[in-house]
């Protein structure tokens, strides 16, 4: 392993940074995109050059790019010029097509789901939040969107579908928007079990299926919210994200809202338990797993009512014992008048020898530690605010 | 030749330089148009109108010899300047922000 790829999403654009193995020098690629939010990027475990790209605008909608050679030039799958005469005729350009299945054979047809008023409102697609590329096909990825579904593309983004069990869980109309909208933002891949799959969405919270998205669970047993008027509901929590480690896919990692904060589940979320231990608050967005130690990870605590660093003091957190006891990690981070804040996407980790940690801010700053959290530096300074955070580690 | 103009955004994302010229089957209209530019740039499909509904996208609007035919109906015959070629047809993005 000798270079990394940083595939950083930010309010304005996409940028592509590389750097070598031991981390000190970058370069910086961007902004692709211009203009776009960029609300994901993430490259293909099975052939990292292909890249795939979640872009959306308030003017034109959703765009769905891909890049086959590592993030230097993008297209709309489905739309290159050697597509636009194919034998079956013109291209459909529907890589951005997003439609909800309301047919019957599919599964139940979901149509309404909760509003912030308690009314039902119907299913509207939004946008894309988050893609992610299929472990072992080059040409499947899913997308988690909003208002919340999961779609799956099999032809390597030019179309999609939707896993439309999912919404047909029955709990759907309970599912409710946070402030950020309704949206599915996490999808993890179990790797040692190609059936398994687990969803998050706020606010409805995690589900996993175990027959390749045929049906679906919800995993919430063990969450505290105090802002949902019962105590134990089945769904309605405000995850935030899960991560998991390739090597202990049954041990699930959560940051969730505030009132919960972080939870860990040892049987694949069948029950979670809280492990906030002596972290300075309960909020935070992002959590992470240590590439390489499967009971270390990060997470970046904020202050629950203002949504910036405690204190002003930026400090990512480390916990060597999969929660419970926790470390602040500050060398190298402001530890004065930071005010910014770190969302749900914008953390990473690479899987060089000493794992690097990444993360972004949303004024702009992508930081890495190459020592698995103990020195932090920043890689770029002034992008847009930064929206997501991916790290490709490269032979 | 019927003469378009796109927002910058969606020139890059195609890849266009400076105006589209594309012909087009008469009865030459906002839907014809945009049918005939989404057919040579299929990219553009559902940026400019839904992909179901085909209803204009609530930001952008629709202009052409000084006219603003954002809520005209889409079959309606756009003005013979445009479809002579004399005059461009407009997709704007609106102004939006502070």
């Amino acid at each position: 392993m000798t270079a990394v790829r940083v595939l950083v999403g930010t309010k304005k654009g996409a940028f592509v940074i590389t750097g070598d193995g031991k981390r000190q020098k970058w370069n910086v690629s961007g902004p692709h995109f211009g203009g776009w939010e960029i609300y994901h990027l993430k490259g293909s475990p099975v052939d990292p050059n292909r890249i795939f790209a979640s872009q959306s605008s308030g003017w034109f909608g959703q765009v769905i790019s891909r890049s086959d050679d590592g993030g230097q030039t993008w297209t709309t799958p489905g739309s290159n010029p050697e597509d636009l005469k194919t034998p079956e005729g013109f291209p459909k350009g529907e890589s951005n097509k997003f439609v909800y299945d309301t047919e019957p054979p599919s599964g139940k047809p979901l149509t309404t789901h909760q509003f912030y008023d308690g009314t039902q409102k119907p299913w509207v697609f939004k946008r894309v939040w988050h893609l992610e590329p299929s472990l072992s096909d080059p040409n499947t990825v899913y997308a988690g969107v909003e208002d919340a579904a999961l779609f799956r593309s099999g032809d390597g983004g030019k179309s999609w579908q939707e896993v439309a069990a999912l919404r047909g869980h029955g709990t759907g109309p309970q599912w409710s928007p946070g402030a950020g909208g309704m949206g599915l933002h996490t999808i993890v891949q179990d790797p040692k079990n190609p059936k398994r799959m687990y969803i998050a969405i706020s606010a409805a919270g995690c589900f996993r299926t175990d027959n390749g998205g045929a049906s679906w669970k919800a995993i919430n047993k063990g969450l505290k919210s105090p802002y949902l008027p019962e105590e134990t509901p089945e769904v309605g929590f405000c995850v935030h994200r899960i991560a998991i480690h390739p090597s202990r896919p049954d041990v699930l990692y959560m940051q969730l809202h505030q009132g919960g904060g972080i939870y860990r589940s040892d049987n694949a979320g069948d029950l979670w338990q809280e492990v906030n231990g002596n972290l300075p608050t309960d909020f935070g967005f992002p959590i992470d797993v240590h590439a390489h130690e499967p009971a270390t990870i990060f997470a970046v605590p904020m202050d629950p009512n203002l949504r910036v660093p405690p204190e002003g003091k930026l400090r990512a957190y480390r916990s060597k014992t999969g929660g419970n006891e926790w470390e602040p990690l500050t060398a190298g981070l402001p530890q004065e008048n930071c005010y910014i804040n770190v969302l749900r996407e914008a953390m990473a980790v690479d899987q060089l020898d000493d794992c690097g940690i990444y993360f972004g801010t949303t004024g702009g700053q992508v930081y890495c530690s190459p020592d698995s959290g103990n020195h932090w530096q920043p890689i770029v300074r002034d992008l847009p605010g930064v929206l997501s955070v991916e790290v490709q580690t490269l032979p | 030749m019927i003469r378009i103009v796109i927002p910058f955004h969606l020139r890059v994302m195609a890849k266009i330089t400076g105006e589209v010229e594309l012909d087009v089957q008469p009865p030459i209209t906002q839907r014809s148009v945009l049918d005939a530019l989404e057919a040579r740039y299929p990219m553009l499909r559902g940026t400019i109108r839904d992909h179901v509904t085909q209803i204009r996208r609530p930001f952008l609007r629709l202009y052409a010899c000084e006219q603003d035919l954002t809520h005209e109906s889409p079959d309606t015959p756009l003005p013979e300047r445009v479809a002579s070629g004399k005059e461009p047809y407009l997709v704007i993005g609106a102004i939006a922000g502070g």
